[in-house]
């Protein structure tokens, strides 16, 4: 903008028609930037700040309680058979949706992402009304001394139905993407329904799936709401992570609940971090295509 | 199979795989969802009419759906200048800024919900210039406000940022040839073509807002009437044993989100029309 005359080059006419002057890109930046600081970046800083406010010491002796430690390995167990099982649902179900034509295919793949507009509450409730006291089989379960809500296993079943679409949900577009040349030309030249798909299909879509398995794996370890409505909250017992963060935030120990709240936003980071690598790859791959 | 047209499909696994997914779809999603349907039925008409509507019940439905549209609008101006400077403009640090944006989706909702709840109380690190203006967010219903725009921030951005992207440069060149300035070309070319996806933004965001629970009980206070939000009082009430009165307000709850998901939908295949 230094020339002291207009110039109605067709380069300069467009460059200021699709853009805005430098202050106002500028000015609308900052407003962006300052936005997503005060939301995101704020927040993380808060909760290692907290969790290292007395220090190093005070930190890990947080971590190293028997009560955290034993949250740890409920959320462990709980992520190792709900992002599993929702994987290999994920990837048969992409499979029929993605490689085939049937009636009913857009009111499936509505079903599939039922649960993640089903509120979190009322995906715990709806648990504890087949398999509570006075749910549906309940009695039966509590004669046969059977426990599911108000201990492991319920907590496994919310987390599978909050976790449900993760997988199935990047996967299908990805695979309808693909099309299906590659694995009828597999088939056509003699190899096996399982050898084509993990020869042809698997590495097509394995960034897929990690995508979808890391996102399912973030929610599993850190959902809240489901699992508190059938967790019961035993102390020791039934206490995933983000319930025992909840639990020593309401007895005011604050720096042993951002100590541990501190584990699930490092886990969010790599989550992040991995989800931004695989999102590349994905895009890459389907532009080799 | 007959009913299926194959179309001479060389493929394998069709039934096998169709048939275990519409087997662990009932299993977990759709007979326990049902659970709730067949529990309501069991009340009398008036049973549920009451409870549903009871005056403590009908408040948390103003907070949760008001502080949820409030929401969902920041969101939406927000999200669309987040996205609209992610894709035209460039600075340093852009791609880390681009995959940050998505920390709400990565972040377990406790962990949102107690660290806004101590930057934005009185002596926190936000709060404490908020005070003594006599802005209260945390325990109020501004802070329900706050979580349910932390949790559903990614949403506008993400609907929004790839249908910018493929904004074709002739369609605004086009405008520029044809005499249009610059605010002219973003009103009436750039913004309709947008309109579809932040409209899908704004009720995706809408939707999680309405739902959240986790982020939303450290901020809100919880008082009755005043900021208790609709899922909380599904908890207080199963507390209480009153299993009726919870999935009564639970059904509520869940034709609020199909209708939503219904809407969603409608305008996610408008916005495809737009872009085809």
């Amino acid at each position: 903008m230094s020339a002291p005359t207009k110039t109605y080059t067709a380069k300069s006419t467009t460059g200021r028609a699709q853009t805005e002057p430098a202050m106002v890109r500028w000015g609308l930046t900052a407003v962006a930037l300052v936005f997503l600081v005060l939301f995101l970046v704020l927040p993380l800083a808060a909760v290692f700040s907290q969790a290292f406010e007395k220090g190093l010491a005070v930190y890990l002796e947080a971590l190293r309680e028997p009560d955290t430690l034993s949250s740890i390995k409920l959320t462990l167990i709980t992520a190792s058979v709900s992002v599993p099982l929702n994987l290999f649902f994920g990837v048969t179900a992409a499979w029929a949706i993605a490689k085939f034509s049937f009636p009913g295919k857009n009111l499936l793949i509505t079903l599939i992402d039922l649960p993640f507009s089903v509120s979190p509450v009322v995906s715990g409730l709806i648990y504890v009304l087949i398999f509570g006291l006075q749910g549906w089989i309940g009695p039966w379960l509590q004669e046969h001394d059977i426990r599911i809500v108000f201990a492991v296993p319920g907590i496994i079943l919310a987390t599978i139905f909050v976790t449900f679409p993760f997988v199935a949900r990047e996967l299908i577009p990805l695979m309808e993407a693909q099309g299906k040349d590659e694995e009828e030309a597999a088939m056509v030249l003699g190899a096996s329904g399982l050898q084509t798909f993990f020869r042809v299909t698997f590495p097509n879509i394995k960034w897929g799936i990690i995508y979808g398995v890391i996102l399912c794996n973030a929610r599993a370890m850190g959902e809240f709401g489901a699992v508190s409505v059938v967790s019961g909250h035993i102390r020791g017992m039934t206490n995933t992570v983000p319930l025992h963060v909840e639990i020593l935030y309401n007895e005011y120990n604050y720096t042993a609940a951002f100590a541990v709240a501190s584990l699930l936003a490092f886990l969010a980071l790599i989550t992040l971090a991995i989800k931004t690598v695989a999102e590349w790859k994905v895009r890459q791959q389907l532009e080799n295509n | 199979m007959k009913l299926f047209k194959r179309h001479n499909n060389v493929l394998p696994g069709f039934g096998l795989t169709l048939g275990f997914t519409i087997f662990y779809l009932s299993v977990i999603v759709l007979i326990p969802l049902s659970a709730l349907v067949f529990r309501t039925a069991g009340l009398t008409w008036g049973e549920f009419i009451s409870t549903v509507t009871a005056p403590r019940v009908l408040a948390s439905y103003k907070v949760t759906f008001g502080a949820a549209m409030i929401a969902a609008a920041v969101n939406s101006i927000f999200g669309v200048l987040v996205a609209w400077v992610l894709v035209r403009y460039r600075f340093p640090g852009r791609r880390i800024v681009d995959a940050l944006v998505d920390l709400p989706f990565a972040l377990p909702t406790a962990v949102a919900g107690i660290t806004l709840a101590t930057i934005y109380s009185p002596n926190g690190w936000v709060g404490r210039f908020l005070e003594p203006h006599g802005i209260k967010v945390a325990f109020t219903p501004l802070g329900i406000v706050l979580a349910m725009t932390f949790i559903g921030l990614p949403f506008v951005v993400r609907t929004v940022q790839p249908v910018m992207e493929e904004i074709e440069v002739e369609l605004e060149e086009a405008a520029v040839c044809l005499g249009a300035s610059r605010r002219q070309t973003l009103q009436r070319v750039i913004f309709p073509m947008l309109l579809p996806s932040i409209l899908t933004g704004f009720a995706l965001s809408f939707a999680r807002a309405v739902g959240e629970y986790g982020s939303i009980i450290f901020i809100a206070g919880n008082m009755p009437m005043v900021s208790e939000i609709t899922p909380l009082l599904i908890i207080t009430k199963l507390e209480q044993f009153d299993y009726q009165g919870a999935t009564a307000i639970a059904c509520v709850m869940l034709l609020a989100s199909f209708s939503m998901l219904l809407v969603i939908n409608l305008l996610q295949r408008w916005s495809r029309r737009f872009s085809d």
